[in-house]
């Protein structure tokens, strides 16, 4: 936990570091600070934000609570986001390490495979899997990794290849450690790194898809979901625009908040580098 | 009795067009207990050669036979098992340790895998080996990176010896030191070799250092072994125009030259 430590030492990663504690304390207590289903019609229809105490930011059309959906659109928000990076990374780094470490025709087919996807407009990716497969909360999540694992197995294969020549993986060798435990032990936790400082980018890349995805009504319609909620508010933009700008408002606080704690955590990085 | 043989062994490295003949049939051997110096200037092909018997990169052609068995067509298991035999010190006192690591971890490994001794009984034996390279105990719980450069390199030793092996590699394992370290390390090797009977086969493009440790002395010039001889004899009356050359280098090298092997440093 030190590296947190040192990331909130950073003036940008200690604000983003804030916003994400707060977010995801919004998210796990979400059911306590606004109990009940945040789909349900909770009162008069439109109400205009800041009128109604037991509606601070006023309800929509169906007169569903605004501010109730904003917060548990958050769970799905960093949820579909964070699970999506994680799987993204998961792959990538299987594959960097398998390519960069086997070399020869392994490494050639699976870098063709990651070019193919590279080329492939992730989101065009993902709008076409949802649509084929239909929408719910773990599809969207297959369809935004798939779109995803390209870069950080890219980035693992590459630091593999650098690390691998080095003394130390030869000093390995050398004492007899076994393969396996030369790539599990000694390369694989160097080469990691860059690719955790990529995450972050990844999550925030991650939360806006599926915003779009929502957008666009490929979401899972059995949660809220802020790109939801920025749609349905789309319609009457021009009666009642806080319906579409809070949740619009929430995601830039989301992805600014992860850009800032990445920034952190890469001078934190650099800072490291520098000492070894 | 010999310990290492190698025989016409040669590697070639070509990327596009050029192609580098980097050693060129070289043949010699080492007795237990005995130290051959290697050198040879720059690009001449002792890394090669060094990197070739660690088994760290395939040979083109030739063999070696090490502890009476054909070295080369060892392989898997079996060749993880044998390395315990051969151990090798990097010159790069930075990049031989994983950044990661502490100086007990690095000096764990080796025990662990050849099960050197039981797993209760690891902490005793790393604290014996600090101790025997002159470092203190406490030593194994700092991070590789909290230590300098001269201590990294006995570091080094120590887990060179930790497997008990019976021929160690040093590849221009001072060259990066200040010389006044270089001397304690050379001595300590030098005990070490008493007390154990390892040998050495010291790499090294300074005669100097060679001079101080060597029993017989190889000179290599462009992937080719143009001269051996006992050390003495290398350095005060050479034979081919590469130790010439080398020896010409080094200033005021031939004067007092004692005979065999100086252990006075
Ligand atoms: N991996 C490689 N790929 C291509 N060429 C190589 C490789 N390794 C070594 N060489 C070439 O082989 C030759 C011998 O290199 P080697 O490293 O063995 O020399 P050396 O005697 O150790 O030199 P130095 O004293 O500079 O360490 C050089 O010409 C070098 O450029
Ligand atoms: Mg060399």
């Amino acid at each position: 936990m030190r590296w947190l430590r040192n990331v909130a030492g950073t003036p940008e990663g200690a604000i983003g570091l804030g916003i994400l504690l707060l977010l995801g304390l919004i998210a796990l207590f979400a059911p306590i600070l606004s109990p009940g289903d945040p789909l349900r019609i909770a009162g008069q229809p439109l109400l205009a934000p800041f009128t109604d105490p037991s509606f601070p930011l006023g309800t929509d059309r169906l007169g569903r609570d605004v501010l109730a959906g904003i917060l548990h659109g958050t769970r799905t928000s960093l949820a579909v986001g964070i699970a999506a990076a994680l799987a993204a990374i998961a792959i990538g780094l299987c594959i960097g390490l398998t390519a960069g470490l086997a070399g020869g025709l392994v490494d050639e087919a699976l870098m063709r495979v990651v070019d193919a996807f590279q080329i492939v407009p992730s989101f065009l990716l993902a709008l076409a899997f949802v649509s084929v497969i239909g929408a719910s909360v773990p599809v969207v999540v297959v369809a935004i990794a798939l779109g995803a694992w390209a870069d950080p197995a890219r980035l693992t294969r590459a630091q593999v290849l650098s690390i691998r020549e080095r003394d130390y993986v030869a000093s390995a060798r050398v004492i007899g450690m076994h393969p396996a435990e030369i790539a599990f032990r000694q390369i694989l936790p160097n080469a990691l790194p860059p690719v955790l400082a990529l995450s972050a980018i990844i999550v925030a890349a991650a939360i806006l898809t599926e915003a779009a995805l929502s957008f666009l009504g490929l979401g899972d319609p059995n949660v809220v979901t802020w790109g939801s909620m920025i749609a349905e508010g789309r319609n009457i933009l021009r009666s009642s625009p806080s319906l579409s700008i809070f949740p619009g408002i929430a995601l830039v606080i989301t992805v600014i908040g992860v850009y800032l704690f990445s920034e952190g955590l890469n001078k934190v990085l650099a800072g490291r580098r520098g000492r070894v | 009795m010999t310990l290492l043989e190698i025989e016409r062994l040669s590697k070639r490295f070509s990327s596009g067009s050029r192609d580098v003949a980097a050693l060129n049939d070289v043949s010699l051997s080492l007795a237990p207990a005995e130290t051959l110096g290697l050198v040879g200037a720059s690009g001449s092909g002792k890394s090669t050669l060094a990197r070739i018997l660690m088994r760290l990169i395939p040979a083109d052609g030739g063999a070696i036979r090490f502890e009476g068995e054909d070295w080369l067509s060892l392989s898997g298991a079996d060749l993880r098992r044998r390395r315990a035999r051969i151990q090798m010190v990097f010159q790069d006192v930075l990049g031989a340790f994983n950044p990661r690591a502490t100086v007990g971890s690095v000096l764990d490994d080796p025990l662990r895998i050849h099960n050197i001794v039981p797993k209760a009984d690891r902490r005793r034996e790393i604290a014996a080996l600090l101790d025997r390279v002159g470092l203190p105990a406490d030593y194994a719980d700092r991070s590789i990176r909290d230590v300098s450069g001269g201590q990294r390199q006995r570091i080094a030793i120590a887990r060179a010896i930790a497997t008990q092996p019976s021929l160690i590699v040093l590849d221009e394992a001072v060259s990066a030191l200040d010389v006044s370290i270089r001397g304690k390390i050379l001595e300590l090797l030098v005990e070490l070799q008493r007390e154990r009977g390892i040998a050495y086969l010291f790499v090294s493009h300074d005669l100097s250092v060679l001079r101080a440790v060597s029993h017989r002395i190889a000179v290599m010039d462009a992937g080719r072994l143009v001269e051996t001889g006992a050390a003495g004899r290398v350095i005060e009356n050479p034979h081919s125009a590469a130790a010439h050359a080398l020896i010409a280098a080094v200033p005021r090298l031939v004067t007092g030259i004692p005979q065999g092997p100086s252990h006075d440093l």
